[in-house]
């Protein structure tokens, strides 16, 4: 299919469905593209993915009774970010062991709920891998909401965030609430996750968080610079992801993922000084 | 400056320090030292305002210790930063003011002054533009102390500042410090380095659980029992040579 049927179709009527798929991959790439930043930069991709996981209980929930997914998930999430940050403050047993537990408990307990549900394997399946049908008109404005929401928030808290990212003991001994922003970030992490999900499923999600960063990062040694490539890469990601997912009857989740990961990996080779083609004729990094 | 009194620490129900006495005055600077253990960096986080004290008390320039309102800079080991993150010099220094800057609130003109002020007074200045992860060791140091310093605080402790520099990098650094000493700030610093410490700091205390002994650092050198009981050596310990030859 040539772009040009790509557009005729995203205009006619008949396939809104996949209009609407489209701005809502675009506007939660470009989100997480954001909120990766701090993912990528703190090493918390372990954390990403544990979220994506626990907010699977809330979405069976809302799946099951009928109820908005967004909302659903979100509970879901936000309560689990919550009780690792609380019970992490705790030195005996490391964060990675509790993320560990309680965000594979909180998926278990997604498998329970949604076995309840009639037309359980076709459903599990597209809570896992993504769908682009069957997007509700107010979901939409739930994502741009919820969007706008994350990015101010992470635009207020920024120069705190950078702060506790750099080193943590400074940061206290300034007097930052250094529990409070890892909780703020924890539950912006996860509803990026939220609202991402649907288009691109719960296991996939995590690379919507963690590789148009990690590409921007390869691209950029500005952190300004990073966040801006990051939600382009994404949202590019989203958009030919899409076209070829449609174009050949790919799964969506799996196309989008499989393009950002090309965009990484041509990074990789690419990027002007930290590319390994750059680093090979010896213009790379000065160290 | 930093008044230190009767200070005694508990961590997970043990007494890591106890009845610790220390002062260091403005225009001081202040070497601590003792073993692996004995305390040191407990006794610096509680210096911040980062523990509560069991018993005794921290009052920097007259108040008592609270993390973020008294004017102390920290300035920690270079290891605990993370270098690898995608932000200049110039930034890096940025982020010691925000704590004073408070939550929505943006750097302004004072701001920026304050951070080129700090840079300068760390010769670093050229190197503001500079993405933090390609600088070398001791501009490292020297950008931490310039973050440090960016709120203007009247006195700065540093955790171990001379680890793991070369020679000619040290001694700019003991330098570094003895001025801002000279300029009224009051310096605590804890050091493995005996060599710079007898040499740079005004005064040494010698720290293992409390302090054992403190002086000027010719007299310290002149009472080898004192650095035998901290540091669990016997006679014919090396360290004891040393300190004959600086004594």
């Amino acid at each position: 299919m040539s772009p040009g049927e790509f557009v005729s179709d995203l205009l006619n009527p008949d396939l809104a469905f996949l209009y609407k798929a489209l701005l809502i991959a675009v506007m939660s790439s470009i989100v997480c593209g954001v909120v990766g930043c701090y993912v990528v930069l703190r090493g918390m991709a372990f954390i990403g993915d544990a979220v994506a996981h626990a907010v699977f209980p809330g979405l069976a929930v809302a799946f099951v009774s009928g109820g908005s997914l967004v909302l659903g998930g979100a509970v879901a999430g936000v309560a689990t970010a919550v009780l690792v940050a609380v019970f992490s403050q705790s030195r005996r047993v490391r964060e990675d062991a509790l993320i560990g537990i309680f965000f594979v408990a909180a998926f278990a307990l997604g498998i329970v709920v949604i076995s309840r549900a009639d037309g359980y394997a076709g459903s599990l399946q597209q809570f896992l891998f993504g769908s682009i049908t069957g997007i509700p008109d107010r979901d939409i404005a739930t994502v741009a909401l919820a969007g706008l929401v994350i990015l101010g928030l992470l635009a207020a808290l920024h120069k705190e965030l950078v702060t506790v990212s750099l080193d943590r003991e400074t940061a206290c001994a300034m007097g930052l609430r250094v529990f409070w922003l890892d909780l703020a970030l924890y539950v912006l992490v996860t509803l990026a996750v939220v609202i991402s999900v649907q288009t691109i499923g719960n296991i996939l999600v995590l690379a919507l968080l963690v590789t148009p960063a990690a590409t921007a990062r390869l691209l950029s040694d500005r952190l300004g610079l990073m966040m801006l490539l990051a939600p382009l890469i994404g949202g590019l990601g989203a958009l030919v992801g899409l076209y070829v997912s449609w174009s050949w009857d790919y799964p969506t989740g799996g196309t989008i993922v499989l393009v950002l990961t090309a965009a990484f990996l041509l990074a990789w080779l690419l990027a002007p000084r930290q590319g390994v083609i750059a680093r090979r004729r010896g213009g790379g990094a000065r160290r | 400056m930093i008044e230190i009194e009767a200070l005694s620490v508990r961590l997970g129900g043990r007494l890591v320090v106890h009845d610790v006495d220390l002062d260091v005055g403005a225009g001081e600077l202040v070497g601590l030292i003792g073993p692996n253990g004995a305390g040191k960096t407990t006794l610096l986080r509680t210096a911040l305002g980062l523990l509560a004290p069991a018993a005794g008390r921290v009052r920097i320039a007259g108040r008592a210790v609270r993390a973020g309102r008294s004017p102390i800079g920290y300035v920690p080991q270079r290891h605990e930063f993370a270098w690898e993150f995608p932000i200049s010099v110039e930034q890096l220094v940025m982020t010691g003011r925000s704590g004073r800057l408070g939550l929505l609130r943006r750097p302004g003109v004072a701001d920026w002054r304050a951070v080129a002020e700090a840079l300068e007074r760390v010769r670093m200045s050229e190197l503001r533009e500079r993405p933090v992860g390609e600088l070398s060791g001791g501009q490292r140091q020297r950008v931490l102390v310039a973050r440090a310093l960016a709120p203007q605080p009247a006195a700065l402790l540093l955790d171990e500042p001379f680890t793991g520099l070369d020679m000619p990098t040290q001694e700019l650094l003991s330098d570094l410090f003895a001025s801002l000493a000279r300029e009224g700030r009051a310096l605590l610093m804890t050091t493995h380095d005996l060599a710079a410490a007898l040499y740079g700091c005004d005064r040494l205390a010698l720290l293992n659980q409390t302090i054992v002994a403190a002086g000027a650092p010719a007299a310290l050198a002149a009472d080898p029992g004192a650095w035998m009981r901290t540091f669990g050596v016997g006679e014919r310990s090396p360290l004891l040579r040393m300190l004959e030859a600086a004594a």
